[in-house]
């Protein structure tokens, strides 16, 4: 029982991570039809930027109530930032090119940012610890099992930007522009929509979610192996999979899709057998791609002409 | 001076020159009739007109500025909706959203309120399917909600793209008809039609377009007569 509510924890948490990388591979493919294999990164940019602003403000050795906050809103803008500087140097002059075009220049600019990243000037090659900003101590104990405030910090946070994202989604005006770009985009310019400005904007809120994401996994699992290492590139495969099999474009199936993943792998992990944990994914992913290529939550769309 | 001026409007695809050098003009109040087949320019002239496309060559102004070359949601900012060929409607939108998204750079909302009730009062149908999935209308509503959606813009120049097409001959009357209203309300439409006798009906001016140029110009109820374009366009023999 211990080691299911322990699993039951770690798994919520994690599924919460990849939930909200998944939102920008899902976002920008809404409203650009393409994957955006780059993203990936911009989650390891996240967690490795809120490293190196910690640094900076002096916050290594012990930090004030208000750091997470500061360093929270700071990965967010950087990557938003960054995010927009990619689309609009790499991605919007291919916007009338070939689909696979843009996805090659994709694979290019995750090359570019894994490298960069490692250059002695930026992040460098060594593995850092990322200083804890809030309290790591156990939080409170339930049926034998020590809830840390971080996992907890972790689920709430993640909560609270989806809910926040799917509020600016279905109820705002930007939201319903970008809906309506990510259906039709010459129909959205007549209505006045400028489209190129919905697409920056839908890319930097993305990545402003994989930033988020960056640090809460910082937080919780403390090393961060340098930006060209593989484990980046596997956690951003995973949230990739998990938009997948929620239905890519489909916000709400994108969260569910990442709790579902977190849950298979800690579950399989405690079970069956933790060597496989990556496996796990990968095969349900066969399985939904076999029954319902649409995802859990995608609508085959139906045309009426 | 014309409300809308097309001088020498060309337009290439590729390879292809769809548009070669069409002249018209629009006056304010006007309904202006853009006839002819399948193919002969007609969607790319209103694309042109709107900014879907650039022209190659030649000018589009409008209410006295030169607005070739600008981008599509620029124009919609001055005062001109398309509704286009397709209808273009948002199917993953509910209906009230599709036609608020007609009003999307509008800030007046006590006004658009107000013209939203105008445009349903033209649209009993639309009104009562507000919250429905607007991708569940038939043919001949969503055609109404491209319409009424256009007019929610309040625009000075309505541009209409074949709004008959592919609906059952009543309703092709019903819609002739609401154009009919929408023009007596003072709205300058520019329609393009393959159903060249509903056009020329409620039309003060119609062109005929032939593989990219205009090879008649007149008044609707002349064209309307006239035997060679009887022949050809009206199924008259």
């Amino acid at each position: 029982m211990t080691i299911f509510l322990q699993t039951f924890v770690n798994a919520l948490a994690l599924g919460s991570l990849y939930g909200l990388i998944a939102l920008g591979y899902t976002l920008v493919y809404g409203v650009l039809r393409f994957i955006n294999f780059a993203h990936s990164d911009i989650f390891m940019i996240g967690a490795w930027i809120s490293f190196t602003f910690t640094g900076w403000l002096g916050w290594s050795t012990g930090a004030p109530a208000y750091a997470l906050p500061v360093i929270l809103v700071l990965a967010m803008g950087f990557c938003a930032l960054l995010a927009v500087a990619i689309e609009q140097i790499a991605y919007k002059p291919l916007r009338k090119a070939p689909r696979l075009n843009v996805l090659i220049t994709a694979i290019g600019v995750s090359l570019f940012l894994q490298n960069t990243g490692v250059l002695k000037q930026v992040f460098g090659t060594q593995p850092q610890r990322m200083p804890s900003l809030v309290n790591d101590h156990v939080m409170f104990t339930l049926a034998g099992v020590g809830v840390q405030f971080v996992d907890v910090l972790v689920v709430l946070l993640a909560g609270a930007l989806m809910l926040l994202l799917q509020w600016m989604v279905f109820r705002t005006r930007l939201g319903r522009a970008m809906r309506a770009v990510s259906f039709d985009e010459r129909t959205a310019s007549l209505m006045g929509i400028n489209v190129n400005q919905v697409i920056s904007i839908t890319f930097g809120i993305g990545s402003a979610l994989a930033a988020a994401a960056g640090l809460l996994y910082a937080l919780k699992y403390g090393s961060l192996k340098q930006s060209a290492d593989a484990t980046w590139v596997l956690l951003g495969l995973k949230a990739f999979v998990a938009a997948v099999i929620g239905g890519i474009g489909n916000v709400r199936g994108a969260v569910a899709g990442g709790v579902l993943i977190g849950f298979l792998e800690m579950y399989g992990a405690a079970y069956l057998s933790p060597h496989l944990k990556d496996v796990y994914v990968f095969v349900v992913l066969i399985g939904v791609l076999l029954v319902k290529p649409s995802g859990l939550f995608g609508k085959a769309v139906v045309e009426k002409v | 001076m014309a409300l809308l001026e097309v001088t020498d409007l060309n337009v290439h695809y590729g390879g292809i020159h769809a548009l070669r050098g069409v002249n018209f003009s629009v006056a304010q109040g006007e309904v202006v009739t853009l006839i002819g087949a399948n193919g002969a320019g007609k969607t790319t002239t209103l694309r042109a007109i709107s900014g879907l496309i650039k022209p190659s060559k030649g000018t589009v102004t409008f209410g006295g500025k030169v607005i070739s070359g600008l981008p599509a949601h620029e124009i919609v900012a001055l005062g001109m909706a398309h509704a286009p060929e397709g209808r273009g409607i948002f199917a993953n939108l509910s209906v009230e959203e599709n036609l608020e998204m007609g009003a999307f750079l509008r800030r007046d909302h006590a006004a658009v309120a107000q013209d939203k009730e105008k445009a349903l009062a033209l649209f009993p149908r639309i009104k009562e399917r507000l919250a429905q999935n607007a991708g569940t209308l038939s043919g001949g509503e969503q055609q109404m909600l491209a319409i009424a959606r256009a007019l929610l813009s309040r625009p000075k120049l309505l541009l209409l793209d074949e709004p008959s097409l592919g609906l059952a001959p009543q309703v092709v009357a019903l819609i002739f008809k609401i154009i009919r209203t929408i023009a007596a309300d003072g709205t300058t439409i520019l329609l393009v039609e393959q159903n060249a006798f509903g056009a020329l009906k409620v039309a003060n001016t119609g062109h005929v377009l032939e593989v990219g140029q205009l090879v008649a110009s007149g008044p609707a109820a002349q064209l309307a007569t006239d035997d060679k374009i009887r022949k050809a366009y009206l199924g008259v023999h």
